[in-house]
C-alpha cells in the first residue's frame, strides 16, 4: 500500500558529491598553465584569424574591403576642415609667377592630403629664377607660396645670348638686348660665372671708370679683363687683380692716361705695367723721338 | 631489502622534485575525513628578512589550498572499497586544487591504520681505530639484525635513532669521530604491504604521483608535541576516527609506534545502537552534546534525538546527557585502556617524562583529558597542532594534526636509512660507481 506521508526513499541521503574522473582531468588540464594560456589566448586568437582569413580569401569581399577603406579614407580627406581653397602666390615678377603657377595644382578647391608639399617646394626651387621657396597652407585654407627669387647682380655674354647672373654664379634668366638691363655689368667669356664675386669687386673697384667700363672678360678661365670703351682694355693678372685696377685707376687720375690714344693696359707682371698704344700714336711718337733724337744727336 | 630501498628512494627523488616544482599536495586519508592541502615551497625564508627563522624554519612553505571531505571506503585507516576512496581523495584534492589555483601533481600521503609495527634494531662496526666516514655509517646500518618481519609487511619508516662510539652513547652524528666499535640503534616500522598497495593505487588512479608516505601516529606526533616534549620523551595518542595511533617520541626520534583498531567512528556507533538512531544522527549528537564526565546538570538536560518514522512516540524520543556520556565513556574508556597496554608493552614507564599528548578528532569530547589522566597517568594534555603559515582557520583543529604533520614531514624530513649512502657492497659488482669508489677510496 502506498503510505500516505512523504517518506524519504532508503538512499536518499545526500550522495557525497564526488567529481567524475573526467571532470577531474579537466580540471587538472585547465590548471596547467601552458594549456591554459593556450585556450585562453590561443585558440581565440586562431578563431579570429581563421574568420577574417576564410573571409578576405574571396576576391569579392576583398575588393569591397578596399573600397570600404578608400571611401573611408575620401570622405576623411574630404572634410571641408582639410580642403584647399584659394592660391596665395607671393614675391617674384610676373613671368615667374606665370611659370610657378603652371607648377601648382589648377583646379580648386583640393584637399591637403593630395598636395605633395614638399615636392611642390621642389619644383618650385628647380626654377632657374626662383632661389627658395616656401610652400603652406595657411589660414582659411590658402595655399600660400612665397617665392625667393634670384636677384641678377650681372649678364654674361655667351655668343649671342645674354644670362642673367645672380652673386652665386646661377643663371636666372635671359634677356634679348643689352638694353633692357643698362644698370648690370657685362662680363663675358668662359669660367666668368665662377668668379662673379671678384667680378663684381673690380666693378666695384672700377670707381671712376666706370662710366666708361664696357664689361670684364675671363681670359683663359684665369684672370680678367677690363674692357672700357673706344676699344681700351686692362689686362688684369690673376692674382690681385683689384690691386692693379687700382694702380691703373691711380695712373689715370695722375696722368689721365686713358683719355689718350692707349689701347691696352697690360697689368699682368706687377713688376713690369705695360702700355700699348694705337698704331697712328706709335707712329706718330716714334715720328717724334726720330725727330728729337736728329736734334739732339749729341745724346 | 633492495627493493625497500629502491622503491623509497624513488619517493625521495620525486619529493625533492615536487620541491624543485614548489608545489606539493599532502593527503591524510582518514576513516572519517580525507583532508588535502597544497604546499608552495618558496625556498627558505622568504618572508622574514632579518634573518631570525620564524616558526621553527617552518615558514619556507606556505598553505595556498586546503580542502577535506567526508571520507569513504576506508576503514580502520585502511582502504576498504577502492572506488569510494578514490572518488573521495579525487574530491579532497580538486576542490583545494581549486583553492590553490595550480596543479598538483605530486603528493605526500600518511596513513594511519594498517597495523603498524615497530622494532628496535641495533647493528655494530668496527671501526679499528680509524675514523667514522659516511661508508662506516651504512655499512652499521647494513649490519643491523633486520627481524623476519613477515612477507605481507613492508617498511614504511627506518630511522636511525642512536649512535654510539666505544662507550660514548647518544651521538647525533658521528662521522670525523675516532673510535674502535660503533654502533647504532634503529627504529623500523613496518605495516602491512596490501594497505600502503591499495593507498598507493587510490593515488595513482587520482593521476597523482605519491613523493612520500607516512604513519599518520609519527606525523601527528611531530606537529603536536612541543621541542621539548619530543626531546624528553612523549608519547602522541592521535585518536581518529577508525583507529587510534600511538607514537613515542624520545631525543626527537619516533622510538614506537602502533595503532589501537577503535576510534571515534565506533564511539557514534555505540550511540546509534544504543539510542537506536541512525549514524548521522548519532554523530550530530556526539559532537554537539557528547562528553564522558557526567555531572548532576546532565541528567536534566534533555536531547532530542528525533527520527523520521512518523510515529509521534518514536520521533519524539528524548535522552538525556547522562545517558549519552553513558554509553560514550564506556568506549573510550576502552580504547584508553588498550592506548595504556599498548605503552605498557612498549616500556613507556621507563622514560624520563611521561607526557602524554591527546590529539586528533576524537581529544575534543569535552572531559577527556580528566578521563585520561586516570587511564594513563597525570602528564596529560590537549594537543593541538602546530600553526603553519597559510592554514586556514577550518583545518587548525587537532583533527587536522596528521595533515599538518605531514607538511612539516614534507618540509623537513628527518633522515631515513635510505637516505644515506648505499654500503660499499651492496653496489653491483660490475658498477661503475663501485670502480670509481675504489679509486676514490685508493688515491
Amino acid at each position: 500500500m502506498r503510505s500516505l506521508i512523504r517518506r524519504p526513499v532508503a538512499d536518499a541521503a545526500p550522495r557525497d558529491p564526488a567529481p567524475s574522473r573526467l571532470g577531474y582531468r579537466y580540471q587538472r588540464l585547465m590548471l596547467t598553465p601552458g594549456f591554459r594560456s593556450t585556450v585562453r589566448i590561443g585558440v581565440p586568437i586562431i578563431l579570429i584569424l581563421s574568420i577574417v582569413g576564410s573571409w578576405y580569401s574571396k576576391p569579392e569581399n576583398r575588393a569591397e574591403f578596399a573600397a570600404t577603406i578608400k571611401d573611408t579614407k575620401q570622405t576623411f580627406q574630404q572634410r571641408p576642415q582639410f580642403m584647399v581653397q584659394t592660391l596665395n602666390l607671393t614675391g617674384g615678377d610676373l613671368t615667374v609667377m606665370t611659370e610657378v603657377a603652371a607648377l601648382l595644382p589648377s583646379e580648386f578647391p583640393v584637399s591637403s592630403f593630395d598636395l605633395d608639399l614638399e615636392k611642390i617646394r621642389a619644383d618650385i626651387e628647380a626654377l632657374d629664377p626662383i632661389k627658395s621657396a616656401s610652400v603652406r597652407v595657411g589660414q582659411a585654407g590658402a595655399l600660400e607660396v612665397r617665392l625667393n627669387p634670384r636677384v641678377p647682380v650681372a649678364l654674361w655674354r655667351d655668343g649671342a645670348t645674354l644670362r642673367l647672373i645672380d652673386a652665386e654664379g646661377t643663371e636666372s634668366g635671359q634677356i634679348n638686348a643689352r638694353a633692357d638691363r643698362l644698370e648690370l655689368p657685362l662680363i663675358a667669356g668662359d669660367g666668368a660665372e665662377d668668379n662673379i664675386d671678384e667680378a663684381l669687386h673690380l666693378f666695384a673697384a672700377a670707381g671712376p671708370l666706370i662710366e666708361r667700363v664696357r664689361g670684364l672678360v675671363r681670359m683663359g678661365e684665369r684672370r680678367w679683363d677690363m674692357v672700357l670703351d673706344r676699344d681700351q682694355r686692362i689686362l688684369l693678372p690673376a692674382d690681385g687683380a683689384v690691386a692693379a685696377l687700382d694702380r691703373v685707376i691711380a695712373l689715370n687720375d695722375a696722368q689721365d692716361m686713358l683719355n689718350r690714344d692707349v689701347a691696352v693696359v697690360d697689368m699682368r707682371n706687377a713688376a713690369r705695367p705695360t702700355l700699348r698704344m694705337n698704331e697712328e700714336a706709335a707712329d706718330a711718337l716714334r715720328r717724334v723721338n726720330t725727330t728729337t733724337s736728329n736734334n739732339g744727336a749729341g745724346n | 631489502m633492495g627493493d625497500l630501498y629502491d622503491s623509497q628512494r624513488a619517493m625521495r627523488q620525486m619529493r625533492k622534485a615536487a620541491m624543485q616544482r614548489g608545489v606539493v599536495a599532502i593527503l591524510d586519508v582518514g576513516t572519517s575525513k580525507i583532508a588535502c592541502l597544497v604546499l608552495r615551497f618558496d625556498g627558505p625564508e622568504q618572508f622574514r628578512s632579518d634573518g631570525v627563522g620564524s616558526l621553527a624554519g617552518q615558514s619556507q612553505f606556505r598553505v595556498i589550498g586546503a580542502a577535506t571531505t567526508r571520507s569513504r571506503g576506508v576503514r580502520f585507516g585502511e582502504v576498504d572499497a577502492m572506488q569510494e576512496t578514490e572518488r573521495a581523495i579525487r574530491t579532497a584534492v580538486q576542490a583545494a586544487q581549486k583553492m590553490a589555483n595550480v596543479r598538483v601533481d605530486h603528493v605526500i600521503a600518511c596513513l594511519s591504520g594498517a597495523r603498524p609495527r615497530s622494532y628496535g634494531l641495533d647493528g655494530t662496526l668496527n671501526v679499528a681505530g680509524g675514523m667514522v666516514t659516511e661508508q662506516d655509517i651504512s655499512q652499521v646500518m647494513a649490519s643491523c639484525d633486520v627481524p623476519d618481519y613477515g612477507a605481507d609487511r613492508e617498511v614504511l619508516h627506518a630511522q636511525p635513532v642512536n649512535f654510539a662510539l666505544d662507550h660514548r652513547s647518544g651521538l647525533a652524528d658521528p662521522r670525523g669521530q675516532i673510535g674502535n666499535e660503533l654502533k647504532t640503534d634503529m627504529h623500523m616500522l613496518t605495516v602491512d604491504a596490501t594497505a600502503i598497495q591499495n593507498i598507493f593505487y587510490c593515488i595513482k588512479r587520482c593521476d597523482l604521483e605519491l613523493a612520500g608516505i607516512a604513519s599518520s601516529a609519527y606525523v601527528s606526533g611531530m606537529s603536536s608535541l612541543v621541542e621539548d616534549e619530543q626531546e624528553l620523551g612523549a608519547a602522541c595518542i592521535d585518536l581518529g576516527g577508525g583507529s587510534t595511533g600511538i607514537s613515542v617520541f624520545m631525543k626527537k626520534h619516533m622510538i614506537y609506534a602502533d595503532s589501537v583498531r577503535m576510534g571515534g567512528e565506533h564511539v557514534t556507533s555505540d550511540i546509534s545502537m544504543g539510542l537506536q538512531i541512525p549514524m548521522a544522527t548519532a554523530e550530530r549528537i556526539k559532537t554537539f552534546y557528547g562528553g564522558v564526565m557526567a555531572t548532576g546538570m546532565d541528567d536534566r538536560e534533555m536531547i532530542e534525538i528525533g527520527g523520521d518514522t512518523g510515529d509521534w512516540e518514536h520521533d519524539r524520543r528524548t535522552v538525556s546527557r547522562a545517558e549519552l556520556i553513558g554509553i560514550m565513556r564506556p568506549r573510550v574508556e576502552e580504547i584508553l585502556e588498550e592506548v595504556r597496554e599498548r605503552l605498557d608493552a612498549a616500556g613507556f614507564e621507563h622514560l624520563p617524562s611521561q607526557q602524554i599528548v591527546l590529539t586528533g578528532g576524537g581529544s575534543q569530547i569535552p572531559g577527556l583529558d580528566g578521563l585520561a589522566s586516570k587511564i594513563l597517568g597525570q602528564q596529560v594534555r590537549l594537543g593541538r597542532p602546530l600553526r603553519v603559515q597559510g592554514l586556514p582557520q577550518a583545518a587548525i583543529g587537532p583533527a587536522f594534526s596528521s595533515a599538518v604533520g605531514l607538511t612539516l614531514f614534507a618540509a623537513n624530513p628527518q633522515d631515513e636509512w635510505w637516505d644515506f649512502e648505499i654500503p660499499a657492497d651492496r653496489y653491483p659488482a660490475r658498477s661503475l660507481k663501485r670502480a670509481v669508489k675504489w679509486f676514490k677510496d685508493n688515491w
